[in-house]
């Protein structure tokens, strides 16, 4: 049988073609993006030579916006308009932003129980659109350095992330266009970067702190696969409540009266300014203006530490309580690997190696190591690397549960649960006659709801009258490769059914995204239905592909009808693929995946036989 | 979900409450190899939502077998004997005061004057009363003695769930 032709004469579509896929590492403070080149992954710089890009974005009354080092120039005599350190405020609630130092820092407008936007000179800007400005910077800084559209990305997220944080993330980086090839851990990433470069083997710890999050992960490494044994530590806490205890410390010092926002952006940068200076000496001399009051004083090292202790002290505990998540002592780790800017400083350093008695890794770059690590793993899953022994299994670091009566959370996946992973729960009606369910989806340690993020509620209704106790209502939780979380709920004896993705309270839903995608088109004049009809042709097209590989390969699994139906659809789609009708062709997809489904199954029960019996599927192979 | 097999077969191990833990891990490697959705990234979108189901249910899977407690709850299950709800399953008396002189041990606990010694000392206890647990279920099992299986397996519950409260009392002695 003729093999089907999927490429057009002139247009190349090698099966085994590189393709150009990039680890971004966004950042609090500084951003990356990287890829593998010529077999090496490297950080890629911008015309500047400059490799980090500060994750600062400055609205214009124009409607322009500055990214990076021309922003930063402006963070304190612009800032309202100058957004820094906009990671923290990812995912969060107008009400979770009273607890971080910088809520004064931005006027924010937006319900309290609703997202945040900040009032620019451009307008309302959600973090997630800030987000997106970075991402589009370091895709486009990609693309020129790569010489061509890019395949997809790796993003990093914290691993203490929760659910509304990564949704975030991601509909970030959609916004900016990018296609998410997965939602990456930094210390997974992180310990790829460094076990593959050390050829490491064991237990390693990762100890991650970063500009606005903290990170513990306990890893195993054996033979290219990377397992996390436990995760922890603080979404809340970074290197910028480093500088913020300084800064308040110059407050006192200086007896400041005039807070203005300005004023606290130029204490900010003082203070990180002397941080650094006392990770190399021990005294620091600090000579700045505030408005007209000129300012000149001393920091020294046992100052800045005093200051600090709590913090450093508040790591600790979480990287304590993570080694007994993962079963395993401190003297049982061999290797304890620091990233993040903040691991620089000399008291961090010293707490972390009297934890676990030895001296920590500090030979590799803080700053890089993480998108370095997030290339790697988009080289592999871009399937450049079809041999790659490499597997990462994360898992996921907050527990999810649903509240039931009286404000309770009962939890149905705990932390540092593997992922992906589903899980369902039953529950029942509490009233005669009831009809409906609440059902409302939390996530976090404690046993009170009010304790706990929310992330969603939904209602399923259409249950049928019934006794109290009667129904029997299943509730599954879905968390994919990324760690997100889908759920459905459904009522056994009638089969009513409903779902949803989850969708935090403080996201931004489809319609929202929509438009803002729209709005960007309109700017960077992209024709909206140019774009979807590409990007169901590449999708149809790797349907395509790769089923006709798995017919060449395993082919024997299906009878000669089922083959010829089976090829009947393919040759549909492929017809469908020259048209520009962009819903035909997913309509087109939908058939074909249903017509290929059993063929799918046969042929992943088929690998899971060969995984059991131990055989590499060459060794199959060479025996037929 | 179209997985039809039950945990043991889809790891490949014998349905058996007895079970080789380095064989466990050993098979699951071999298949997280083969399942895990990263190995579908670059292919269709119907075969990574496949890749994420499978490897789901190998996950929960080998968390099941893992356990003592959910492995027994799961050998029952697969009998037909729920054991996630309250059931009626009469406990012994004698099993009942013991669980209250714990209980009132582990609450006497932060008031003693060495609090760590004395949550090593009932970690033990709870520890072979487990081991003890363990060994009659298998026995149970074994034999087809059901009832008496899904009786051991709700003491065993009492007694997990009061081991994960002296692990929550030893977290808050840590803080």
């Amino acid at each position: 049988m003729a093999l089907l032709q999927i490429a057009e004469p002139g247009q190349s579509e090698a099966p085994h073609q590189h393709k150009l896929a990039v680890g971004i590492d966004l950042g609090t403070t500084n951003s990356l993006v990287a890829s593998v080149r010529s077999g090496d992954p490297v950080t890629l710089p911008d015309l500047n030579d400059h490799h980090l890009l500060p994750s600062v974005v400055r609205y214009m009354p124009c409607g322009n916006h500055q990214v990076g080092y021309e922003a930063m120039q402006h963070a304190s005599e612009d800032p309202f308009n100058t957004i820094i350190s906009v990671k923290r405020l990812m995912g969060r609630g107008v009400a979770d932003l009273k607890s971080l130092s910088e809520e004064g820092s931005y006027r924010f407008s937006g319900d309290a129980d609703g997202m945040p936007f900040i009032e620019t000179a451009a307008g309302q800007k959600s973090p997630v659109q800030v987000s997106a400005d970075i991402l589009s910077t370091l895709a486009q800084r990609a693309e020129a350095a790569l010489g061509g559209e890019l395949t997809g990305a790796v993003i990093t997220v914290p691993a203490y992330f929760d659910d509304a944080q990564r949704q975030a993330t991601k509909d970030a980086a959609r916004l900016a266009g990018l296609k998410v090839l997965r939602l990456l851990n930094e210390p997974t990433a992180a310990a790829v970067a460094y076990g593959l470069d050390q050829g490491a083997e064991g237990v390693i710890a990762v100890y991650d702190l970063g500009g606005g999050t903290f990170d513990i992960s306990i890893l195993r490494l054996h033979k290219g696969v990377f397992e996390v044994l436990a995760t922890g530590g603080d979404s809340a806490l970074g290197g910028d409540d480093l500088d913020y205890a300084l800064g308040q410390w110059l407050v006192e010092q200086l007896e400041l009266k005039d807070l203005s926002a300005s004023t606290a952006r130029i204490l900010t940068e003082q203070a990180k300014y002397a941080k650094e200076c006392l990770s190399s000496l021990s005294e620091v001399e600090l000579d700045f203006s505030v408005g007209e009051q000129r300012c000149q004083l001393s920091v020294t090292r046992e100052q800045f530490d005093q200051l600090i202790e709590p913090l450093v002290r508040r790591t600790l505990r979480a990287c304590k309580r993570t080694l007994k998540d993962a079963g395993v002592t401190a003297e049982e780790v061999a290797e304890v690997v620091m990233v993040g800017g903040s691991t620089r400083v000399p008291l961090v350093r010293a707490e972390v190696e009297k934890l676990f008695a030895r001296q920590p890794h500090v030979d590799i770059d803080p700053d890089k190591v993480v998108a370095i690590g997030a290339a790697l793993q988009a080289d592999v899953l871009a399937g450049n690397k079809p041999d790659s022994e490499m597997l990462l299994l994360d898992v996921i670091p907050l527990s999810l549960g649903l509240e039931t009566m009286g404000g309770l959370v009962e939890k149905v996946i705990h932390r540092n649960t593997p992922i992906p992973v589903a899980k369902a729960q039953e529950f029942t009606t509490y009233q005669d006659g009831q009809t409906a369910m609440m059902i409302h989806v939390l996530q976090g340690e404690r046993e009170l709801v009010d304790d706990c993020r929310s992330l969603a509620r939904f209602v399923l209704r259409g249950i049928p009258p019934m006794n109290a106790g009667a129904a029997k209502i299943r509730v599954t939780f879905q968390v994919d490769a990324d760690g997100l979380l889908g759920v459905t709920a459904k009522e056994l004896v009638s089969g009513v059914e409903s779902s949803v993705q989850i969708k935090p309270s403080y996201g931004l839903d489809d319609n929202q995204i929509a438009t803002m995608l729209q709005q960007s088109y309109v700017n960077a004049q992209h024709d909206k239905e140019a774009r979807a009809l590409r990007e169901q042709q590449v999708e149809a097209d790797r349907l395509l592909t790769s089923l006709t590989d798995a017919l060449n390969v395993d082919g024997a699994l299906l009878s000669v009808e089922e083959r010829q139906v089976l090829q009947a659809e393919m040759d549909k789609l492929d017809q469908l693929m020259q048209s520009a009708d962009s819903v035909a062709i997913e309509a087109g997809i939908q058939a074909l995946a249903r017509a290929s489904d059993e063929f799918a199954g046969r042929r992943m029960d088929q690998s899971i036989q060969k995984a059991l019996r131990g055989h590499t599927v060459d060794e199959i192979e060479g025996n037929q | 979900m179209d997985i039809k097999k039950n945990y043991f077969e889809f790891i490949g191990l014998p349905v058996s409450y007895h079970i080789d833990l380095n064989r466990l891990s050993e098979q699951a490697r071999e298949l997280q190899k083969t399942l895990h959705p990263d190995r579908y990234a670059h292919l269709s979108d119907q075969e990574q939502r496949r890749a994420v189901q499978y490897m789901a249910h190998l996950n929960e899977g080998v968390a099941t077998l893992k356990s003592p407690l959910r492995r027994a709850q799961y050998l029952l299950a697969l009998q037909g004997i729920d054991t996630h709800n309250e059931s009626s399953t009469p406990i012994d008396p004698m099993f009942l005061m013991q669980q209250m002189e714990l209980r009132e041990q582990l609450e006497s606990v932060v008031d003693a004057a060495d609090p760590y010694a004395e949550l090593d000392a009932l970690t033990a206890a709870v520890e072979s009363e487990l081991q003890a647990l363990r060994a009659d279920f298998a026995q149970q099992f074994e034999t087809e003695q059901l009832d008496q299986a899904t009786s051991t397996v709700r003491k065993m519950q009492f007694i997990e769930k009061l081991a994960s409260e002296i692990e929550r009392l030893e977290d808050r002695l840590d803080d």
